[in-house]
């Protein structure tokens, strides 16, 4: 309690091990920066954290609708952590509207804090109450905090010169101070972020603050509340630490990945949500080599990152499923003339527009195989934000070291949630290994790496190699047109070969958790990872036979998986899709794979893979 | 890597590829691939740095043939491709190469973007108002009621005027010749070579498998004079058997009328004066509707402004200036903390 607007409190404290925290509200109540802010200063202070923002794609939705409530959730603790939680210990309801769609969530027992300022007639009546739930006994599950946030804010604000309009606006940083209080967390860092965040705006600064500290003394006072809650530190590794979301996380490791690579970064991007913030996170770091360019379409993105990477940058395009769909014919020229590039598609739900802001893994298959002939590329997904980076990085090395396109399949759930991260040691990053060209004499565009099968890289302005290149079939010799059959059978082999090769520039599989032998195996990929993690941790420890394999690389799949496979009786993929790894696995390895689906836009809970684990184990034996 | 590259001395067999030329013979391509290989080692421009871009159809297949570095790409798509080559190299000399299916009816939306953006490349149309690869199917600048394969009864489609197109979307280098032209088209190849920013080049071009004689009445020496106007830059535009035609304002209008010079013994002192600096007149003179106007040839257009590269460069300055370090300083931005060692 370093502020002096932190009101000492000698309410008992008590220690507990974690809790999950949930704020909702309209789409314009600012929930988003709440949530981001308070995972921010727990993470600072040494907790691990995730958390998952949940929001409307509506940029402001019609006030006190239900479709128009937007929420983020984390769970923070004193242990490693690795989802944003089930069930909530604490929901924050502004409105309600946020009431009714997010109070099953809420544990029983749970501290329900709830802004009855907005639970006038009209708002209860939009938000489909009959009845006031404050006053119908509805609510005598839970344990109920319900303070007039919009009248205290607006109280507190006032003497700064504030509308009413803009003093309601405060509202959130009222909230996020009452938060504070009962997890007895300092308003430090969140006063400098205020303080540079509204750095033209004083006003908003300072009433921002002052609701800030307001809601943190009506916690501290209150009858409400009568004990605060410390969470202990996280054990950690040493070091320099950061909260990372994963389209940030994923922005810096493709700019590592070009820096490294001693080239250009050029990044072709439609806006296209979630996936604009690596966009724009891109867009600012001209001084590093980074040229981000808003393309006209999303063709025209994805041709333009070709075009950079055929002139010796590093080509890279990020996009969501629509996108993924305009750019695969780009992305077979990219395979037919064996050039480096990075395609990011940050997933959500589908098929063609679908739910544009939530979560789904169903662009498995059109990473793997959505273009027109064989044209095999690299897949890799990264398991939670901060791997983003790495994954990323990966990607680039991967894509020049084999010149081929490379995939990285993130999702709506890792683009927006953050956790903490060890930011790494340049120096300590992982070397790039660039295959000098071959002397003049001996060039030809298809002189391939004995190792790998790449073909020289050899772009415009390089003297004595010039050379033409294009989507017809080349020479395996000569890289002149061929259209020789035997030659062409050979081409698309090789191109096949080509990439089944990455596997060797891949760590073999690992079980992350529980058993590495015995009747149960859980596969999954992507921002499951959590999840699965949890689930199968849990129930190992119970006793039950169980271990957990995650997937970065899905095409190639790395070394050893069908080893680790053969030592479990059963597999079971755990997926936010209809089953599209489960079937790709299949596919390649002729076995019995069990298959759990999740298709509704929001991440698999610990507790119903649970509950399959059991069943699957328990069929079993 | 560095050669020292004696590009004075470059001559058409330099820029001359083993490649067979698979075009059919007599086609139009064949005196527009001639024309090119002699403006090339003019332009002192070492070879390596030359890219030839091209989507998809007959003109698609030109990069083949000319050895330097080109890239074939999709159908429509060079435009684009060829903005990534130039923001990862700016210092390359950028050719694309696109018909009238490919620059405007796939293509078109790229094609309108690299002209609003003025990036530096010379993109060369070859129109022959016909689709050739595929054999024969209406394009986007065949005439209303075509009738071809995929037209039996006549196409519905009012065509498009490339050169229109062209100025509508902010070209700052508008030019058309034909292919059978030779030193004119020559000339005009090495005036969008000079120009700094996008040079759109028409170059009307002849099917003859498919669309065949589409252009006689503009390329055949006995109807030439009489249809084409060639534009120089300051001189007065007049066309014609013996220069017996010329063009005037036509003030009721705001358009341009037919005027008899023969009348005036010669005199062009009414008449229109070419100004290529001057958008008005381009877009008048690429409105002339043919056969009762001649068909004009040379630069319609150009005009010198800030090229993307140029607008690139300038980001990238002021980029550097306020650049706060490198990217060990980027990755531990924002709010981080320390976990001392146990």
């Amino acid at each position: 309690m370093q502020n002096e607007s932190e009101v000492p409190s000698n309410k008992p404290e008590i220690i507990v091990n974690g809790a999950v925290i949930r704020f909702a509200g309209d789409s314009g109540d600012g929930v988003q920066l709440t949530g981001q802010r308070f995972s921010s200063a727990v993470a600072l202070a040494g907790n691990d954290v995730a958390t998952l923002p949940d929001f409307p794609s509506e940029i402001r939705a019609p006030a006190g609708t239900l479709y128009g409530v937007s929420g983020y959730q984390l769970q923070f603790a004193s242990k490693d952590v690795y989802t944003p939680g089930d069930s909530l210990d604490v929901l924050v309801a502004l409105n309600a509207a946020a009431l009714q769609t997010n109070l099953s969530d809420l544990k029983p027992g749970g501290l329900l804090v709830v802004d009855s300022g907005a639970l006038g007639a009209a708002q209860l009546k939009k938000a489909g109450y009959a009845t006031n739930p404050l006053e119908d006994g509805s609510l005598s599950g839970y344990q109920v905090a319900a303070i007039d946030i919009s009248t205290l804010t607006r109280k507190a604000v006032t003497p700064v010169g504030l509308s009413t309009k803009e003093a309601g606006r405060c509202k959130n940083f009222w909230t996020l101070g009452l938060i504070f209080s009962i997890y007895d967390r300092s308003l430090d860092t969140t006063l400098s972020f205020i303080a540079q965040q509204f750095k033209k705006k004083p006003q908003f600064a300072e009433g921002n603050s002052i609701a800030l500290k307001a809601g943190y003394a009506f916690g501290a006072a209150s009858e409400l509340f009568h004990q605060r809650y410390r969470i202990a530190a996280a054990p950690r590794n040493p070091g320099l630490y950061r909260n990372i979301d994963g389209n940030t996380a994923l922005s810096y490791g493709l700019i590592a990945g070009s820096v490294c690579a001693g080239r250009h970064l050029v990044l072709g991007a439609y806006p296209i949500t979630p996936a604009s913030a690596i966009l724009q996170e891109l867009s600012k770091h001209r001084h590093l080599g980074v040229t981000a360019i808003q393309a006209e379409d999303e063709i025209a993105a994805a041709c333009l990152a070709l075009g950079a990477a055929y002139a010796g940058a590093v080509g890279i395009c990020c996009t969501s499923g629509p996108g993924m769909a305009l750019k695969t014919e780009a992305i077979g020229l990219a395979v037919a003339t064996e050039l480096p590039m990075v395609i990011v598609d940050v997933q959500r739900a589908g098929p063609s527009t679908g739910l544009p802001t939530k979560p789904e893994q169903s662009d498995l298959y059109l990473a793997v195989h959505g273009r027109n002939g064989e044209a095999p590329v690299c897949v890799l997904a990264p398991a939670t934000p901060a791997e983003c980076f790495t994954v990323a990085y990966d990607a680039v090395r991967i894509a020049i070291r084999h010149m081929t396109p490379v995939i990285i399949l993130s999702d709506a759930y890792l683009a927006h949630g953050a956790e903490p991260w060890l930011v790494p040691d340049v120096d300590q990053l992982a070397k790039f290994e660039q295959i000098a060209l071959p002397p003049i004499e001996q060039f030809t565009p298809m002189l391939r790496n004995d190792v790998t099968l790449a073909r020289p890289w050899a772009s415009p302005g390089t003297p004595g190699y010039e050379h033409r290149i294009g989507g017809l079939e080349k020479d395996y010799v000569t890289g002149q047109i061929s259209v020789d059959p035997l030659n062409h059978e050979r081409m698309v082999q090789t191109r096949a070969e080509k990439i089944a090769r990455i596997a060797d520039d891949m760590p073999e599989c690992r079980i992350e958790v529980g058993a590495s032998q015995g009747k149960l195996l859980v596969i999954g990929w992507g921002s499951t990872y959590g999840s699965i993690r949890e689930a199968v941790e849990q129930l190992h420890a119970k006793g039950v036979s169980v271990g957990h394999l995650h997937l970065r690389g899905l095409c190639p799949f790395p070394r050893g998986l069908e080893a680790i496979m053969s030592a479990f009786g059963r597999v079971l993929v755990a997926e936010l899709n209809s089953g599209q790894l489960a079937q790709l696995l299949r596919a390649k390895f002729c076995l019995d794979i069990k298959s759990f689906t999740k298709i509704q836009g929001k991440p698999i809970r610990t507790d119903e893979l649970m509950d399959r684990i059991l069943k699957e184990s328990e069929d079993y034996s | 890597m560095t050669m020292v590259v004696e590009t004075a001395r470059l001559t058409q067999k330099d820029f001359a590829s083993s490649d067979d030329v698979r075009w059919c013979p007599g086609c139009g391509d064949y005196g527009i691939l001639s024309s090119v290989l002699k403006v090339l080692p003019e332009l002192e421009i070492p070879k390596e740095n030359f890219v030839w871009v091209s989507g998809i159809g007959c003109s698609s297949r030109f990069p083949y043939y000319i050895d330097t570095y080109g890239f074939h790409s999709i159908h429509g798509r060079a435009p684009a491709v060829a903005l990534g080559i130039k923001a990862a190299n700016p210092k390359l000399s950028v050719w694309l190469v696109t018909g009238d299916g490919d620059g405007l009816s796939i293509g078109g939306n790229h094609l309108m973007h690299c002209f609003r953006r003025n990036l530096d490349v010379k993109v060369l149309l070859f129109n022959n108002r016909i689709y050739g690869l595929t054999k024969g199917q209406y394009s986007p600048t065949s005439e209303l009621g075509k009738q071809t394969g995929s037209s039996p009864f006549g196409s519905a489609d009012r065509p498009v005027d490339p050169i229109r197109f062209a100025l509508g979307c902010g070209a700052t280098f508008v030019a058309r010749s034909y292919d059978t032209a030779g030193a004119h088209l020559v000339d005009v190849l090495r005036r969008a070579a000079r120009h700094r920013g996008t040079a759109f080049v028409e170059i009307l071009q002849n099917c003859h498998v498919f669309n065949d004689a589409a252009f006689e009445q503009i390329t055949n020496k006995t109807t030439a004079s009489a249809n084409q106007l060639r534009l120089e830059p300051g001189k007065p535009l007049i066309y014609g058997a013996g220069n017996d035609k010329g063009l005037a304002l036509d003030p009721a209008t705001l358009g341009i009328s037919k005027v008899d010079t023969t009348v005036s013994n010669g005199s062009t002192k009414n008449l229109l004066v070419h100004d290529e600096s001057s958008p008005i007149l381009a877009q008048c003179l690429a409105s002339l509707s043919f056969p009762e106007y001649p068909v004009p040839l040379g630069v319609l257009y150009a005009n010198s402004l800030p090229t993307y590269e140029d607008q690139l460069h300038h980001l990238d300055t002021q980029a550097k200036e306020t650049a706060r370090g490198g990217l060990q300083a980027l990755l531990k931005s924002g709010q981080v903390w320390q976990v001392p060692a146990a």
